[in-house]
């Protein structure tokens, strides 16, 4: 009784999570010359046809991974560096990162993209240069990249066992080494969670980008100024292939990593 | 490590110092100076002017903070119950759909609740009233709670799960039904959880302007629209758009600062001011 | 003889189609202190949960004095318990803990306050009522939950390997402790432990347990003196289990020589195992005695020398106050009250040859059990993907920074 129940409100929640994407996927198959969103005109793919003819599309798309790249990559070396140092501060000092990491987790996304685009406008009146565009999407970028990795790799710092490094150097490795072979390996897990997520961050934003970006366009941008007018079924065909991409990744990490545990548990039992 | 270590954040600290404090130092002075950049007190003043749109915004946070409250805790109850291959899963199946741009996600709805959209269009071919829907404060509400109930569940789910089964068992063996173990022991075990959910959906919806945009219509005007309009909408004016923000981040630390004072105190300690 | 508060009756638990509990029968009697003594995996702590509800039997029957509570919740059975952890409810001061059975009965505030003061004084925490759980040892959280168990008057009181997260000389005092609570509350306590040594200096009953099946109950003493099989001389202290034959009654042959026993009632010639326990030995001249051998490891071990001997091909193990040094060559004297004879079981053969005689490996056992358990709670946490971690990071950050520090085992 009270099982048929949890499985019925589980499913209640599922179908008002995925109702939207399943309407979105389906139309973006819909043949229907009036790309209507309601009216269904038969199975086609013209609109993926033109989705990779599009050439806006496809710069928006192209713009949109440098930047993630980009940024993912900056934000994870800057980021695993800032923990490190955080995890070896004393009490004062680090509470006073911790407080500077945080903030920008909890301020609103509008007011950090706001406060951004203050900086980035004075910057030019006073500076001169070029006005927003790439740069300061970079740098906009990485800044709200930085917090979640320091505070996916920060975790692991402290849960390693601090004699890990001092074993190294005593065993006579020098210090720059016994980092890269010992210390390092430890955090990595980390480090790739705060890297993948920085980047995907960095493909899904919007709201900090929209205030950053001048005239330039990212993808989240451009499906915002189409959203403006009648959105054409190419941004649903985009975001089929998108969400493909994205679960096809998820399936792959996740069948990875039960994997992953089953061989752990083969090279434990030995000693059951 | 060596002392030398602490040298590694440095290049962190500059970065943060350059694009998060002096940033909102920023904020701040052009909250208090008018277009020639001499001390007003004007922009704050006129602030209290849009204080319905203030207002709005907060009251359609809170319901969807609470509806997602409500709808969130029992999926991640049901999930942390679940076994660990399950759960896995499960937790899957809640981001997946954060993965897809939130801008398309909210523009399926108005697919769906347009006058002549499909939920519409299925009511009438079943001989049923249409309903209006779109352009309405439930709207955004709706769109509010689907956005972001993900980061309702998730945070809920990690606390239960971390619930250790011992100490339900031992609520049992003390003499209480499954009721009050729920409301006795889990509830209150779960209240971290309850708080950084609160906050990790109260912050974006009551800042956001999108879903207003998209889903409200015009009449749903809320402080995230009003900042867009100030700074790249058609009433440019970024020392009120400046107030505004400074006014929308205030508010927030003091509904984080009473969402604190539900912890028992006992995790006042840590991040105090920021959670 | 005392009533039967508890008596499990053909009770068999199976996990993923593996059995637990086989067939299993207890019958426990009221104000007794019973031990569930067996390795880890031997069903003692299924058999613990059964009795506290956590577990519904497959089949058989849990009765409480006559009643039949096989399918009674736990939270309406009359027993309580003290988990291994203790299962503190950490949202909740002493006092609130104490208090929590209570106030789900509906008793008053002023008595609540009564028996929390009373209970803490019984514990000996007079003063800690306003500690939250985290301010508190592992010692003084144990008193508390049995206070919270107590405050419940409980007919049984289940204790699930209490001591085993304690250090050793907080867990002998704890021993003390809790014998003394058992004998002035009057309290039936059911008691669970893999360390036989706990078992035999508290309880009035010991019950050995093994492959979810009863090995022996007996008192401390019988079980000790008069091991009923290989597993359980083994289990319970040292031993030398040598094959034998039963030559006749009294009479008994093994190592190449006939000895005199007291044990009788096997038949003719009946093979059987031999127990000496390494304590009843004693050291002689080579030539005075049947059995001698060469002195292949020496150990001191405080209060004697652990000495193990190689009788032809068959090493022994010998406790002597007495040192001998490696290469010795020794002879073993033996009275007859030293030999005790074991009828053969599954377990002949298994035990008893001190040859690969390793202190740890009792602990290792136990140690790779406890791996085995983080593994799997980090298996459970592993639905970490991006965005889990950054809501899990923020579950956290209401934590206080000194906890944080220690206790971030977070699944990350």
């Amino acid at each position: 009784m009270k099982k048929a129940g949890a499985r019925i409100y589980t499913f209640l929640i599922f179908l008002f999570l995925y109702a939207p994407i399943f309407v979105l996927i389906v139309f973006s198959f819909n043949g229907s010359e009036t790309a209507s969103r309601v009216v269904w005109g038969g199975f086609s793919l013209r609109w993926y046809k033109k989705l990779f003819e599009d050439r806006l599309i496809m710069e928006a798309l192209r713009n949109t991974l440098v930047i993630a790249v980009v940024s993912a990559a900056a934000s994870t070396v800057l980021g695993t560096m800032a923990a490190i140092g955080i995890n070896s501060m004393k009490r004062l000092p680090r509470r006073i990162m911790m407080d500077i990491t945080n903030f920008p987790m909890v301020n609103p996304e509008i007011v950090t993209g706001v406060s951004l685009m203050l900086l980035f406008v004075s910057a030019v009146r006073l500076f001169g240069g070029r006005s927003l565009g790439m740069g300061s999407l970079f740098a906009a970028h990485i800044t709200f990249c930085l917090p979640y990795v320091i505070l996916s790799v920060l975790p692991k710092l402290r849960q390693m066992d601090p004699n890990l490094y001092e074993a190294a150097q005593d065993l006579g490795c020098p210090p720059a080494r016994a980092f890269f072979k010992v210390v390092l390996p430890e955090i990595m897990p980390g480090i790739v969670t705060g890297m993948i997520m920085a980047f995907t961050l960095s493909i899904d934003d919007f709201v900090i980008s929209y205030f950053t970006s001048g005239t330039t366009q990212t993808l989240p941008i451009y499906i915002y100024s189409m959203t403006r007018k009648r959105i054409s079924p190419e941004i649903n065909a985009l975001s089929t292939v998108l969400f493909a991409v994205v679960m096809l990744l998820l399936i792959v990490i996740n069948v990875r990593n039960a994997r992953d545990q089953e061989k752990g548990k083969v090279r434990r039992s030995p000693h059951l | 490590m060596k002392s030398d270590s602490k040298l590694l954040s440095a290049p962190y600290t500059v970065w943060m110092t350059i694009f998060i404090v002096l940033p909102m130092l920023l904020v701040g002075y052009f909250a208090f100076t008018d277009k020639s950049g001499s001390f007003t007190m004007e922009n704050m003043l006129s602030v209290g002017q849009y204080s319905n749109v203030f207002l709005r915004s907060i009251w359609l946070g809170a319901v969807a903070t609470a509806v997602s409250l409500m709808l969130g805790y029992p999926l991640a109850y049901i999930i942390a119950k679940m076994n660990a291959r399950r759960q896995n899963v499960m937790v899957m199946l809640v981001m997946l759909p954060m993965w897809m741009n939130f801008l398309l996600r909210t523009y399926a709805w108005m697919t769906l609740l347009e006058d002549n959209g499909l939920i519409n269009s299925a009511l009438a071919a079943i001989g049923l009233p249409r309903i209006h829907m779109i352009n309405t404060a439930g709207a955004v509400v709706l769109g509010m709670v689907y956005n972001y109930i993900p980061y309702m569940i998730l945070p809920l789910y990690s606390v239960l799960t971390k619930i250790d089964r011992s100490v339900i068992e031992a609520a049992q063996d003390l003499g209480a039904n499954s009721r009050e173990v729920f409301f006795k022991v889990v509830v209150p075990m779960s209240m971290p959880g309850i708080i950084s959910g609160v906050t990790m959906v109260f912050v974006p919806a009551v800042s956001t302007f999108i879903i207003s945009k998209m889903l409200g219509g015009g009449g749903n005007l809320l402080i995230g629209d009003l900042i867009d309009m100030q700074f790249l909408g058609s009433a440019y004016n970024p020392n009120l758009g400046s107030a505004v923000s400074l006014v929308l981040m205030v508010i927030i630390l003091i509904c984080m600062g009473i969402m604190n004072q539900f912890d028992d105190g006992e995790a006042a300690g840590g991040g105090g001011i920021l959670i | 003889m005392k009533n039967t508060i508890i008596t499990l009756k053909d009770v068999t638990v199976s996990y993923d189609g593996e059995q637990v509990l086989n067939g299993f029968n207890l019958e426990i009697h009221d104000g007794e202190f019973v031990t569930l003594l067996g390795p880890s995996g031997c069903g003692k702590t299924t058999a613990l949960r059964t009795i506290a509800g956590f577990i519904r039997p497959d089949r058989g029957d849990v009765f409480f004095y006559e009643r039949n509570i096989t399918n009674l919740p736990p939270h309406k059975r009359e027993v309580n318990t003290i988990f291994q952890k203790y299962a503190l409810f950490p949202h909740l001061n002493v006092y609130e803990n104490i208090a929590f059975g209570m106030r789900l009965k509906g008793r008053s505030e002023k008595e609540i306050k009564q028996t929390v003061h009373e209970m803490l004084a019984k514990v000996n925490l007079t003063g800690y009522a306003h500690r939250g759980i985290g301010q508190l040892s592992g010692g003084q959280q144990q008193r508390v939950a049995i206070a919270r168990a107590l405050a419940n008057e409980p007919k049984v009181l289940l204790l699930d390997e209490p001591l085993g997260a304690l250090d050793l000389k907080l867990r002998k005092d704890m021993q003390v402790e809790l014998k003394k609570l058992q004998q002035e509350t009057g309290i039936t306590f059911i008691f669970v432990t893999h360390d036989q040594e706990e078992a035999l200096s508290m309880s009035d009953t010991v019950v050995v347990m093994d492959g979810g099946v009863i090995q022996q109950i007996g008192t401390p003493t019988d079980i000790y003196n008069e091991p009923r099989n290989a597993f359980v001389a083994d289990f319970i202290g040292e031993s030398n289990i040598l094959d034998g034959i039963m030559l006749e009654d009294y009479s008994v042959k093994f190592a190449g020589h006939v000895f005199r026993c007291l044990d009788g009632g096997f038949g003719r010639n009946t093979p059987v195992d031999v127990v000496i326990r390494p304590e009843d030995i004693r050291v002689v001249e080579p030539d005075s005695t049947l059995i001698t051998g060469d002195v292949t490891a020496v150990t001191f071990k405080g209060v004697h020398y652990e000495i193990i001997v190689d009788v032809a091909g068959f090493k022994w193990m010998i406790q002597s106050t007495e040192c001998r040094h490696v290469g010795d060559r020794i002879g073993l004297s033996l009275t007859p009250n030293d030999i005790h004879v074991m009828k053969k079981s599954e377990y002949s053969g298994m035990f008893g040859d001190y040859s690969t005689f390793s202190d740890e490996m009792g602990e290792d056992i136990i140690a790779s059990d406890e791996a085995n358990a983080l593994n799997r709670a980090d298996a459970t946490g592993r639905a970490d993907s991006a965005t889990a971690v950054a809501a899990s990071d923020r579950a956290n950050e209401s934590e206080p920074e000194d906890e944080k520090e220690e206790g971030r085992a977070d699944e990350i």
